[in-house]
Formats: C-alpha cells, structure tokens, sequence
C-alpha cells in the first residue's frame, strides 16, 4: 500500500507510511470487534446447542444474530462502576491494557498471501510476546480492583500464562525450524500444495506436538478447562468480578480476539495458514499470472481457508468448554510442567533429529523437497525467508497457493 | 491452625511463611447453595481453615408452628427442602400420624411411596447438576434441569404447583391423581432411564471430574457418625444406613413389600454395580465421588421404587381417602419421628397439649449436620476444592435455616 500511496498518488514518505498503518489498524481493529461480536454470538449458539436450549433467537431478526450487537448497545450505556477502595489508574488502563496486547498481535498475523499488517520477518516471536502481555492487564484488573477475589484470579492467571509460555514457545519453534524462518508468511508459504504439506503431517512429532501446542494454547488465553482466572464456582468471576459495561466488554473482546488468534496461529504454523486441504486454485488453473482477478481470487480463497480454520478452532475451543469440568490450580500446574513442557522438549528434539535424518518426509517426493528446507535453514535468522519477496518470487509461490 | 498446615502433607514449603488472608465465601457467592457463609482462612490457594456462618434464610418456621394447626403448617415445611418438597410434606404427615396413631389407605400408602420417590430423582437431579457447575462444567447442569422439569410437570399435573407442593398431607394426600399420569409417569421414566448413562460419562467417569473428586474431602466412616451424618454423606463414607429400611415401624411400613438395596458400598461393592461404570482408581471410600456415585444409584434406585409402587397403586381398589380437617384437636403427647429425604435423615418433632395446635413444634435439619463437617473435610485444601466439598454435601439452606 505504502508503493501505491507513494508511487501512484505521490504522497511523501512518512505520510505514506502513516496512512497505510492507519488504514492497517483500522482494519485488525474491526476485524477484533467484529469477530469478537461474531463470536459471542456463535459461543451463545453452540453452547445452546450443546445444552438442548436454542439461544438467542429474535434480537436481529432469526437465529438472534444481533444479539451481541444489542449487548454491546447496553454495555455502552450502564453505568461507569468503579469500587471505593479501587486504585482508579490502574483500574482503568487494565482493561485497554489487555485488549491492546491481543489486538497487537494481529498486526503480524497472515490473513492470506501478502493480506497481513506488517509482514515481519520475526512473526513468530513478535505473536507469542505481545500475547503474553495480555497477562499484564489481567494483574492489573485484580490488583487494582480491591477485591480479593480478583486478586486470586490475577494470580492464577499469572502462575498459569507465565507457566503455559514455555511449552508454547517450544511447540512454536519447531515449525519454525521447519520452515526455517520466524516469518509466518514464508511459514505458510512452505506448506502450499495438498494437505499432506501441513507441518502438522510432516512427520510423528509434529503431530504430537501439534496437540501439545492446542493444550498450551487453550491454557494460554485462559479458556476451558484451564479458565481459572475466573472461575465461576470459585473467585465469584475472577479478575473481572469488580468490571461491568464497556470496560467489561473490553475484557472480552480481548479474549476472543486472542482465542482467534491462537487459532489462527495453529492454522498458520500447522495446518497450512491459507492454503487449503486442496490446492484448488492450482487445480483450477490460477495462478497470479493468469488475468487481472487471479490474485485477488487467490487471496478471496486463502482468506477464507485461514478464517474457516481459525474459526473452527475456536468452535471446538467452546465445544470444550461447555464439555468438560475445570481443573484445579494444582493440576493445571502439573498438566504444564510434567507432561506439556517435557513432552515438548523430546518432540522439539526429535523433529530435529527428524530434519536430519529423514528431511523429505516419510514418502520421498510427496513434501517439499529436504534440500531446500535445509537450505533455507542453514541461511538462518535474516537470510532470504527473511527478506521480503521479490515480484517473481511471489508469483512462483502463489501459483501453488489454494 | 500452624499444626494443621504442617500436617497437611501436600504442603511442602514448611520454612517459606506467607500472610494469610481472609476470605469471605458468601453469603453471595455462585457456589454455595443459597445464602451460605463460609469463611476461609487462606494461605496463597491453600485453605486453612474453613468456618461457616448460617441463619441468612431463617424464618422463624418453627415458632411460626405453634399458631398454626398442624395441616397449616404444612407449606412451611414445603420452604424447608425446597428442592424436595415432597419429601418434608411427608415427614411432617407422618410425624402427626405417628402421635395421632393414624393409618392411611393403602392407595394413599403407594401414592405416598411414587411422589417420594419422585422427589427424591428431582432433588438428586439438581444436587448432581450443581455439582457440575460447583465443579466448572455447566452442561450438565441443564441436562438435569431438563429432566427435573419433567418431573415437576408431573407433580404440577397431580397437586398444581411446581415447587411448594404441599400434596401429601396429614391423613393421605390432597387429591388422587389425573387420568393418564401414570402413563405419563411411566413414559418418563422409560425416556429416563438411558440419559443416566450420559450423566455418567459426562461427570460420574470423566478424567477430570474423577481428578476433582477422587481423593478430596475424605469423610471418614467414625467422623461420619460423630457428626451426625445421614444420607448419601452417611452411605457414601460406607455406612449401612436408610431409615428406609431400618427407620421406625410407622416409615418402614410404607416400604412394606418393596425390594431395593441400600446405595452404600460393602465389600468393595456397590449393590448391582455390575451395571455401572467402574470405580474409578484413586478414589476413597467417603470422598466427593462416592458421594456423587451414592446419589446416582439412589436415582435409579428410587425410579425402581416408582415403577414398583405405579404397579402397586394401579391395583389398588377405592380411594386413596380423605385427608384430615384442616383444624383437627390432636391427642396430648409427643412424637419424633425421622424420615430419609433426598439430603438425609430429616425429624419432626412436635408437642400437643390436646389442642388443634401444636405446642410445639422442632424440626430436625439433616443438612445441618452435613454441613457441620465442613470445616474438617476443607482443612489443608485448595479453594477450588471448597466447592467441590460443599457441593458434594449437597445441602439446602432452606433446611439448615428453617
């Protein structure tokens, strides 16, 4: 966007470039509100379903699909609550605190080929930081809230995040080894062609350690079974006991937003980012080269591949929720540090090992060939993943996108 | 309360001394069934020390008693087990009789014994459905609910009211049943018999749940008795006790002619357990899950009684009789008599002076003493296993309170 502003409108540099940024933001800004609305709504269907009941069914028409939308209208006009002997600041910033740290992180997420905020060439990393940070807003909430069952909450979420970060990191490391690049674009990217491409099929031990990484993840944004930070029958509703209206909401929109996220982040680490099952835009014959809507069609496709993917994990994030029963803070503690982090450590090493010894895959010729994968490896951290793509390259590699 | 934490062995940080803090669980909190206090005394998640507070919910019942006939008092002994008014109707019905020396028809007798036992399935209902919910997982919650509801269509078709029935009454029952609601009985139980299955799987054998339960509040068999104990908390710490069975000759005759085992375990053994889902490893005798399991079987055991008694009253002749005055002088004297309701062991106690009055009347609350074990069974334990504990007891405020 920056060339086009600079190129075809003539604007100067920064102005350019902060436009774009704005027109960037502006845009993950609405897809977080939106998709937060959606899934409230969606959370409240399936939840229904799954407890014989049919939810929202008139606000908006049928299926009740305005329901968030009118929920949201009344957040907006309750009252502004804030207890007496409430830290006023704090108690204030939390909530923007944690909403701004999932909303960051979708800065470096990949939509579909080239639809991403910034395109970073440590994307990866940048993701699972700036996640992490969301805890800062929940301490926040319970500390500044004057309530000790806020504050129980804060400290759970602590103990569990910080505890929850390192099986995570280790589950996202090894697709980047894989891959041999902290960009999630270049990531996605060598996974193009038929589902046996994903990395989660690459070989045993990304399979397993694709499902530690969902363990992790559905911890690390605090969701069922792991949703101690507010447990009901517990701490009343945890850190945000003393929270109600917009600043409430805020709260929510971040953890929808960081439940897409993570989602997201699975689809794009494991499950292929954009490119489907089915390379049916290869099979159709399209490629960037082919007409003026080609490569729009290809993003179209690869946008709703990635949004079908992340949207089915929360779906089955909820699905879980309204399953199973909560863990106890000892035992989410004991699912972290003696099965998810061990289990993590051998299956890093041996899809390490793996790399070596077997680079192709099981089926020589049927992933992507070993030599290249090595190579961009042995370029390491800024060597040509790294770089952004040139014209002819893009094109080489969204020919065998969707 | 040092000792008690040193002795805990689950708590190893002897020299790291922390504050202790304290807490306030109610008498507005989602998890304690009603308007119950409970004080905790917390060092970090561990709880030291658990103390409960009672009387938010005291009417005065039995003060309320002594002005009223003794057919008035009856919908105050609705608001007592609210949750199983049937079952207090009865006992209070009986008590009367037992001092009046007054026998009930035969019909009425196996009338008696369905609505019971009806009760009974719908008061478990909700005490396994909360305790999903004190243990995080909602679902279940609504799926008991759903059955419930079932039953209270039944015992609104038969007596016109949903939750303060006030149907068995003193001298018989208020009225006999509608054409058709045996049918409708039976067709309800059939329905309800396979569901118990996914009850099962979705608490009584879900790994989570049995991490829950397994272990945590162990009511040993002695303590169980010292306390007081009665009900499921009695038979699930492996007592052989149902005043069903071995009750005075005025209850037990109403079980004349019934088969049913007694839910406790002997042996290793729960009656027929062949037919249930196995006893999971780490369980102990007297913890949460036996007396979650207990209440299971009492289900289906009392849907047994019900189908035994349809059969019995639909071969009875006559009329189930006319219940007595509303304002009738009763013989001078005293009476005590227990009855086993859902929660336990329930007395009445009433004193006549001869007059149409009460002179007194007591009530004999087996929550109450259910309760009273709180504090033992919470000593060492984390919060979240506060709830799971209480919810286990499966008290009534109304009862305790009165």
């Amino acid at each position: 966007m920056v060339d086009f502003l600079t190129s075809t409108i003539g604007l100067s540099g920064w102005l350019a470039w902060t436009l774009a940024a704005t027109v960037s933001a502006v845009l993950i800004l609405n897809v977080i509100a939106g998709g937060a609305l959606v899934f409230i709504w969606a959370e409240r269907k399936v939840s229904a379903r799954i407890q014989d009941r049919l939810g929202p069914t008139r606000t908006g028409g049928r299926f009740g699909w305005l329901q968030s939308l009118a929920d949201g209208i009344k957040l907006l006009a309750k009252e502004d609550l804030m207890p007496e002997g409430a830290d006023g600041m704090l108690f204030r910033l939390a909530p923007y605190v944690s909403f701004c740290a999932s909303f960051c992180a979708f800065i470096a997420l990949p939509f579909a080929f080239d639809v991403v905020g910034q395109r970073l060439n440590v994307a990866v990393f940048f993701v699972v930081a700036v996640l992490g940070l969301e805890v800062f807003g929940v301490i926040l909430a319970g500390y500044a809230s004057a309530s000790k069952w806020s504050l129980f909450g804060a400290m759970r979420e602590a103990a569990q995040v910080v505890s929850y970060e390192v099986p995570l990191g280790m589950c996202v490391v090894v697709p980047v080894m894989l891959a041999g690049s902290m960009d999630m674009v270049t990531i996605a990217e060598k996974q193009a062609g038929w589902f046996w491409n994903w990395y989660v099929f690459h070989d045993p031990f990304t399979f397993v350690i694709f499902w530690v990484y969902v363990t992790c993840a559905v911890a690390s944004v605090n969701r069922a079974p792991f949703d101690l930070a507010e447990a009901e029958s517990e701490l009343v509703a945890g850190f945000h006991t003393e929270y109600s209206g917009l600043r409430w909401s805020y709260f929510f929109m971040a953890e929808y937003g960081s439940m897409f996220l993570v989602s997201a982040m699975a689809a794009v680490l494991f499950l292929g980012g954009w490119n489907g099952p089915i390379p049916v835009a290869t099979l159709l014959g399209f490629s960037e080269g082919t007409g003026d809507t080609a490569p729009y069609l290809i993003r179209l496709l690869g946008l709703a591949n990635l949004v079908g993917k992340a949207s089915l994990g929360v779906i089955i994030m909820m699905w879980i929720r309204w399953t199973l029963p909560r863990l106890r803070i000892d035992q989410v503690m004991t699912t972290c540090l003696k099965y998810c982090t061990p289990i993590a450590a051998v299956m890093f090493a041996g899809a390490m090992l793996w790399q070596i010894g077997l680079p192709g895959g099981l089926i020589p010729g049927a992933g992507r060939p070993g030599g290249e994968i090595r190579e961009g490896w042995l370029e390491g951290p800024g060597g040509r993943a790294a770089a952004p793509p040139a014209a002819d390259e893009s094109r080489d590699v969204a020919r065998v996108a969707p | 309360m040092a000792n008690a934490i040193e002795d805990d062995p689950r708590i190893i940080e002897f020299d790291v001394r922390t504050d202790e803090m304290l807490v306030n669980m109610g008498p507005q909190h989602p998890s304690t069934h009603g308007v119950l206090r409970l004080v905790l005394r917390t060092d970090g998640e561990i709880v030291s020390e658990v103390e409960p507070h009672i009387g938010y919910l005291h009417r005065c019942a039995e003060k309320i008693g002594e002005n009223l006939t003794h057919r008035q008092w009856i919908p105050y002994t609705d608001r007592m087990d609210y949750l199983a008014a049937m079952n207090m109707n009865l006992g209070w019905s009986l008590a009367v009789e037992k001092l009046m020396k007054y026998e009930v028809s035969e019909k009425a007798r196996h009338l008696r014994v369905l609505i019971a036992e009806l009760g009974r399935i719908a008061s478990h209902l909700v005490g396994m459905g909360a305790y999903g919910l004190d243990l995080g997982t909602f679902s279940p919650f609504l799926y008991a609910f759903r059955e419930r509801e079932k039953i209270l269509d039944l015992f609104e078709e038969a007596c016109g009211a949903r939750l303060t029935y006030s149907y068995i009454t003193i001298g018989g029952l208020t009225a006999d049943l509608p054409p058709g609601w045996l049918q409708r009985c039976e067709a309800f139980l059939d329905q309800f018999e396979p569901i118990i299955q996914e009850y099962h799987t979705l608490l009584t054998t879900n790994a989570i749940f049995v991490k829950r339960t397994a272990g945590v509040g162990v009511l040993s068999r002695d303590m169980a008795i010292e306390y007081g104990c009665s009900g499921p908390v009695l038979r699930g710490s492996g007592v052989d006790q149902d005043l069903r069975r071995d009750g005075e000759a005025i209850y037990t005759a109403m079980y004349d002619g019934y088969a049913f085992e007694v839910a406790v375990q002997k042996d290793g053994h729960y009656p027929r357990d062949h037919e249930y889902p196995a006893v999971p490893a780490g369980t102990v005798l007297g913890d949460c899950w036996h007396r979650f399991f207990v209440r299971m079987l009492e289900v289906v055991q009392s849907m047994d009684l019900v189908r035994q008694s349809i059969d019995r009253y639909s071969a009875c002749k006559g009329t189930i009789g006319e219940p007595l005055k509303l304002a009738e002088k009763m013989p001078a004297g005293d009476a005590y008599l227990e009855t086993e309701c859902p929660k336990g062991q329930m007395g009445f106690y009433l004193v006549s002076d001869g007059s149409a009055k009460p002179w007194r009347v007591r009530a004999r609350s087996s929550s109450f003493s259910n309760l009273a074990v709180t504090p033992e069974l919470c000593r060492g334990c984390l919060i979240a296993d506060v709830p799971a504990v209480v919810g286990s007891l499966d008290i009534v405020m109304g009862e305790i309170d009165r």
